[in-house]
């Protein structure tokens, strides 16, 4: 069994995301330690993207601030080696197909494996373009971790049978971004998933509030968490970490 | 690997939560691509109220001042709403209204497209939405001005460079959003399948009328067609009837800003590499990275990091030529068609004018060449004049 499919069998996972080098990587490095400390299962790391088209404003400005401050993904791969003398839950890493392309999708998964990432998730690869990606992955020990949306309806057995790692159930129509409402029937959707795959399903996008947090939760094996984070790291900056630290605490003790 | 290959080229690389809507518009697609009573009603619309078919003319004078190669304009300019970008719009917003949606949303550079889509809305009753990038809207304050008179809102775009690409991921971002009722009306030959395809196929009525147009006049195949490269629509409608024609070269003319030899440029097969952006697989110019880089051109219609999968494919398979044309080079040819010919060209199509300037001359009297004039000039007098120094103000 996968690290990443162990982090779910003690409970409902939290699953926190930051970007890398938002505002710079010693302030990654210090926050997702305290994601660690306070109950976190998996961490999503984002590579930043000049254009990230799944996003909402929130991780836009992230993406923005990590790239000026010169974060690339070959320092992204040190930091990730550096944490990996005491982190020990699994680390995904959240980026898009053209970051992964262009370092060479074969060294790309190559280095995760090397450097001790668990997994990826790409947005912009649907199930069609996924072995363009997978193979290598697969190759390295890598989970290629896929996506449900609210509109994969008759998509979902296919993406369903094939998953990896989690499944990652986007909660709502449009990009990552706190809502105040989740619309979408999450209990329909788990149902169809665990008919079809062993893997666990962790719901994600628009989730802020511990409440929302216990919600998803009870309908899947755990919830993901970006844009509220983001906004924690946009007001404290470099002294983000232990309001991070916080907040995890409190998610993960909503959900348990 | 997936449908809506060029090659390597093209793809589907996009968000789960579309997948559906390019599989519902693919099969829609199918369905009415050879449905005669569909081309019979958009046949109607490109000449009733379009104006098609466009003038192929022969540029007596601009021939004669250059001293080479007979020289014909394909006057997409001479089309309502002053571009060639109406085809598409009206082949889309068709489609889009026998699938049942009611709202069009759309990415604009220079523009053009944004209003062709707010026609069309116009015409077809539907609500419409237009995405610019802020650095646009001020280039273009008069184009923005028609979008608002045809009805349409139009969102300034102020992420990234605030310009076509951000303009493309903003329409994307906003149709994740809201599917169901809305059909996203992408203006190029760019994006995820099968907008490449579809977007080629109402530009190719361009080069079917050329290629009946030059029998009729001249009763042999032109020896070069030429046209000005952004995502490609235009030159892609200008190519595609005779790409089994090996005698005919294809000449596509992307804009180079101030060199390719700068970081100011947008000549994406010039300068760019493969990568994977907005939905498909394509040259684009990019960092090492794979970060996107931030393109400049003088015109706002070329002003794109990438180039569609079906134009990267014909280079690779060196089936067509690109090549870079600078903004000096745009501004000068613009400023000649005015002078020789009482013909303002967009300064995008001025960069295909601009590389006829170089090679008309280089070549015999006996060859013809056609030119694609993707649309009319009125738009960029007031940018033209302040890049040479005058204040004018719309």
């Amino acid at each position: 069994m996968s690290n990443i499919r162990e982090a779910f069998v003690k409970g409902k996972a939290f699953i926190p995301f930051v970007t890398c080098g938002d505002p710079d990587l010693e302030t990654t490095a210090k926050i997702v330690r305290e994601m660690e400390k306070n109950g976190a299962d998996i961490i999503e790391l984002g590579i930043p993207f000049s254009d990230p088209t799944a996003e909402g404003p929130v991780i836009q400005g992230a993406n923005i601030r990590a790239l000026s401050a010169g974060t690339t993904t070959d320092k992204i791969f040190e930091f990730v080696r550096e944490l990996r003398k005491d982190v020990k839950i699994p680390l995904v890493f959240m980026t898009y197909a053209n970051v992964v392309f262009s370092y060479g999708i074969e060294r790309f998964a190559k280095t995760c494996s090397d450097v001790g990432i668990d997994g990826i998730i790409l947005p912009d690869v649907p199930f069609e373009e996924k072995e363009e990606f997978a193979p290598a992955c697969r190759q390295y020990g890598i989970d290629f971790i896929s996506l449900i949306a609210p509109t994969s309806e008759n998509r979902i057995e296919m993406i369903a049978s094939h998953a990896e790692g989690f499944l990652y159930i986007v909660s709502s129509l449009g990009v990552t971004g706190v809502r105040s409402e989740i619309k979408t029937d999450i209990g329909a959707m788990t149902r169809i998933v665990r008919k079809y795959s062993k893997v666990p399903c962790a719901v994600g996008f628009g989730i802020s509030k511990p409440e929302q947090a216990k919600n998803m939760a009870s309908l899947s094996d755990g919830c993901i968490v970006g844009s509220a984070i983001v906004k924690i790291i946009a007001e404290h900056g470099r002294e983000s970490a232990p309001f991070v630290g916080e907040y995890v605490k409190q998610m993960k003790e909503a959900i348990k | 690997m997936s449908n809506g290959r060029f090659g390597q080229h093209g793809g589907q690389y996009i968000p789960e939560t579309l997948m559906n809507a390019v599989i519902e518009l693919e099969e829609a697609y199918n369905r009415y691509k050879d449905d005669p009573q569909f081309n019979a009603e958009l046949t109607t619309l490109f000449n009733e109220y379009a104006g098609r078919p466009s003038r192929l003319y022969y540029a007596e004078k601009l021939t004669k001042t250059l001293g080479g190669a007979k020289i014909y304009l394909k006057r997409e300019d001479l089309n309502h709403t002053g571009a060639h970008k109406i085809n598409n719009v009206l082949g889309q917003a068709l489609l889009a209204k026998k699938m049942g949606k009611t709202r069009l949303i759309a990415e604009t550079g220079a523009g053009q497209h944004g209003v062709a889509t707010a026609t069309a809305a116009a015409l077809m009753g539907m609500e419409c939405v237009v995405f610019m990038g802020e650095e646009d809207t001020k280039r273009q304050a008069l184009n923005v001005y028609r979008m608002k008179l045809l009805g349409s809102e139009v969102i300034p775009v102020t992420t990234g460079t605030a310009t076509l690409k951000d303009a493309v991921s903003e329409a994307m971002r906003e149709w994740t959003s809201r599917i169901a009722d809305t059909h996203y009306c992408l203006g190029s030959v760019m994006g995820p399948h099968p907008f490449p395809t579809i977007v080629r196929d109402f530009q190719a009525v361009i080069s079917k009328e050329i290629k009946q147009q030059i029998l009729e006049k001249e009763g042999r195949l032109p020896d070069a067609v030429m046209a000005c490269v952004g995502g490609g629509s235009n030159a892609i409608g200008t190519f595609y009837h005779f790409i089994e024609d090996k005698g005919v070269r294809l000449i596509g003319c992307e804009a180079a800003g101030r060199g390719i030899d700068t970081f100011e440029t947008a000549a994406t097969i010039a300068t760019g590499k493969l990568g994977i952006f907005h939905g498909m697989k394509s040259y684009f110019c990019q960092d090492e990275y794979g970060q996107i880089a931030p393109v400049y051109s003088i015109s706002a219609g070329l002003d794109y990091p990438g180039i569609g999968p079906e134009h990267a494919y014909l280079h690779d398979t060196g089936r067509a030529e690109y090549v870079p044309v600078t903004d000096e080079e745009a501004v000068n040819a613009f400023e000649f068609l005015a002078k020789t010919e009482g013909i303002i060209p967009a300064i995008e199509s001025a960069h295909a004018v601009a590389h006829a300037m170089k090679i008309a001359p280089e070549m015999g009297k006996d060859k013809i060449i056609v030119i694609t004039i993707s649309g009319r000039g009125d738009k960029d007098c007031a940018a033209i004049a302040r890049y040479r120094g005058e204040n004018i103000y719309e």
